[in-house]
């Protein structure tokens, strides 16, 4: 029986063809959304060095000045799209760990900045003060740790204003390390700093409302609009 | 390192699957031109030149349908003289004996009986009554187009043409399932046809296949061959370096289990007769002298039985751990509704996708062709949506159970 063993060769040639376009496209979109993440975090960069610029020009600067555009709003977006990387890549992929890397000191920066107007201006500024600081661990070794990301996550959807600043431990940084050694933060994970207190093990969306009181004022200040606009729209309705 | 491994395997499959769907479809369009002239210019013939003909009919337990099957035959557009149909009853215990004797006196047809051993044993019971040039058989669920044994018998032309097979479609399809056949059955059609084109057939349907005389003589009767002695008879012709062809529109059309019980059965029935029958005939694999049938067509059949496990394995593997991490995320905040996100940077764009795309588009020119080959009205229907959506689903559970029996050695039974 005859064989084309030309017709297999031509064959394998298109396969390949199509193969190589395959993986040529992925490089290019998945190089795409590295860039995409590197735009976001000059473009947070910019936003933090003028806030910071801002507030050491004016050391004058009246508190009411600072808006609710004083703190990047796009650092949790970030935040989404990097752990998607990471997941994507792998937690080992070089350029994710710089990218991860550079997150990690520019939510430093934002936190520190953040404790600056809360010093100065109280907690009432800004974002009424509410931040989590959150440490995590990819290696295994964490088995509450993805529970604890559904918490923050729900957390941070539930109450915008809340910022949610996350760490991976084991991230080589020094900068990191130092803000570990600071606050005296150990191996026990995950561990989550609420006003200079460090909690250890998994806490639920309960515990986190107890440790923030803040979300429970914001729960009430919610339930009390709400009733209002149902009276509103019942009164209306009547007339 | 398991990540690496199954993703270096998906890989390779993924280049096999692709490299089979391009050769196929290079095949097809590389032949089909000049098959569809030669096939335009046999039509017209003399009916002196017509060979004759026996159909052989085995019924087991077939009252209800076996009537439909011989008015079927008897339509034919042939002349009479030529054709002859063999019914045999295998044992029946129901009426089939009965009803089958109002053509006691037909001449065009005789009667046979015997006690109960096994489609293929009644239908080499038949064969010692015939002498005629050309030999089919029709199982008494299908019945055939009136013009089917013309168009395949052009074909006999060719003196290196042992065997023709016709083009199967589904008997008034209904429901899911009907109509999920319907379109596997069209696609069939242009596998088929390729097969045909690569010299690679290696099965002669039971509805309608039919072959020169001389091939029993030569290769002897039909065998048990693990209850798919239509697979085995056209092994053993191609292993004897005997041409089988194919006539796309040569229709028969044959009533397809309806429930989900009897097509597992029937296709379980399938794919295991085609592991027994390949492990066989393993001898024919990546060997040049078998052409195209044990270099690209067998190999692939006996891949896509693997493949298709191993998609469905781990397509059910990635089901359950995206379950149990929505479980989690219930369990610890609630169920909560997150809205859709359709920011590009979301977009899958793995390698594989693209790969698939490439692979899917590959699929619809091929359902498209097999439409047109199969004459349907439609290039494109409902039960191609179905047949895409759900058989990916289907088969791993017939051919996951079919490679546990080969396994721990359980046969199938027919029904």
């Amino acid at each position: 029986m005859e064989i084309s063993w030309k017709k297999y060769a031509y064959t394998f040639l298109i396969t390949a063809v199509i193969f190589i376009t395959a993986i040529y496209l992925s490089n290019y979109f998945s190089q795409k959304k590295i860039n995409e993440i590197k735009n976001i975090e000059s473009r947070i960069a910019v936003d933090i060095l003028a806030s910071e610029t801002q507030f050491s020009l004016l050391s004058e600067l009246s508190c009411r000045d600072i808006g609710s555009s004083f703190l990047s709003k796009e650092l949790a977006i970030l935040g989404d799209k990097l752990a998607y990387t990471e997941q994507n890549r792998g937690s080992d992929d070089a350029e994710v760990l710089n990218l991860k890397k550079y997150y990690s000191l520019l939510q430093i920066k934002d936190f520190l900045l953040m404790q600056k107007v809360k010093e100065r201006c109280g907690s009432n500024q800004a974002n009424n003060g509410l931040s989590v600081m959150y440490f995590y661990s990819n290696e295994g070794d964490c088995s509450d740790c993805e529970k604890e990301g559904f918490v923050l996550t729900k957390l941070r959807s539930d109450y915008p204003e809340l910022r949610v600043y996350s760490f991976d431990y084991n991230l080589d940084l020094s900068t990191l390390q130092t803000l570990v050694s600071v606050y005296n933060i150990e191996n026990k994970l995950p561990a989550i700093l609420i006003n200079d207190k460090v909690y250890y093990g998994f806490k639920s969306v309960d515990d986190m409302k107890k440790a923030l009181p803040m979300l429970k004022e914001i729960d009430k200040q919610k339930a009390k609009e709400e009733a209002l606009k149902a009276k509103q729209s019942s009164s209306t309705k009547s007339i | 390192m398991m990540h690496l491994v199954s993703e270096s395997i998906t890989y390779i499959i993924l280049f096999f699957a692709l490299y089979v769907e391009v050769f196929f479809l290079i095949t097809y369009f590389e032949f089909r031109e000049a098959d569809f002239v030669k096939n335009a210019t046999g039509q017209g013939r003399n009916t002196s030149k017509f060979p004759s003909v026996s159909i052989i009919v085995p019924v087991w337990n077939e009252e209800t349908t076996v009537l439909k099957t011989i008015f079927s035959l008897l339509k034919l557009n042939y002349p009479k003289d030529k054709l002859s149909i063999f019914i045999v009853d295998d044992g029946s215990i129901d009426d089939t004996w009965r009803i089958i004797q109002r053509f006691s006196r037909n001449k065009q047809i005789k009667l046979l009986r015997k006690e109960n051993g096994g489609k293929y044993t009644a239908l080499n019971y038949a064969l010692e009554f015939i002498n005629s040039d050309l030999v089919g058989c029709l199982d008494a669920d299908s019945f055939v187009h009136p013009e089917a044994l013309k168009r395949i018998v052009t074909k006999f032309d060719d003196n290196e043409i042992m065997a023709v097979t016709p083009s199967v479609k589904i008997f008034e399809p209904r429901g899911l399932l009907g109509l999920i056949q319907k379109a596997e059955y069209i696609f069939g059609i242009f596998l088929r046809k390729v097969f045909s084109y690569l010299n690679a057939l290696y099965i002669t349907p039971g509805p309608f296949s039919i072959f020169r005389r001389s091939v029993f003589d030569k290769i002897g009767g039909y065998r048990h061959a693990h209850n798919t002695e239509d697979m085995e008879i056209a092994m053993r012709m191609q292993k004897n370096n005997m041409k089988i062809g194919n006539v796309h529109n040569a229709f028969i059309y044959t009533i397809a289990p309806t429930s989900l019980v009897t097509l597992y059965k029937q296709r379980l029935r399938w794919v295991y007769g085609f592991i027994k029958n390949a492990i066989d005939y393993r001898s024919m694999f990546f060997r040049p002298q078998y052409g195209n049938l044990g270099m690209v067509v067998l190999p692939a059949a006996g891949f896509s039985v693997l493949s298709t496990i191993y998609f469905f394995g781990s397509m059910i593997f990635s089901w359950i751990n995206s379950l149990i991490l929505m479980i989690k995320e219930i369990s610890t905040v609630g169920l909560s509704f997150k809205g859709f996100n359709f920011d590009f940077f979301y977009f899958n764009t793995d390698i594989i996708v693209f790969i698939s795309f490439v692979a899917i588009l590959g699929t619809f020119l091929i359902i498209v062709t097999s439409r047109g080959l199969a004459e349907e009205k439609n290039k494109f229907g409902f039960d191609s949506i179905l047949f895409l959506m759900f058989y990916t689903m289907l088969a791993p559970i017939w051919m996951t159970k079919a490679i546990y029996n080969v396994v721990f050695a359980q046969k199938t039974k027919w029904r």
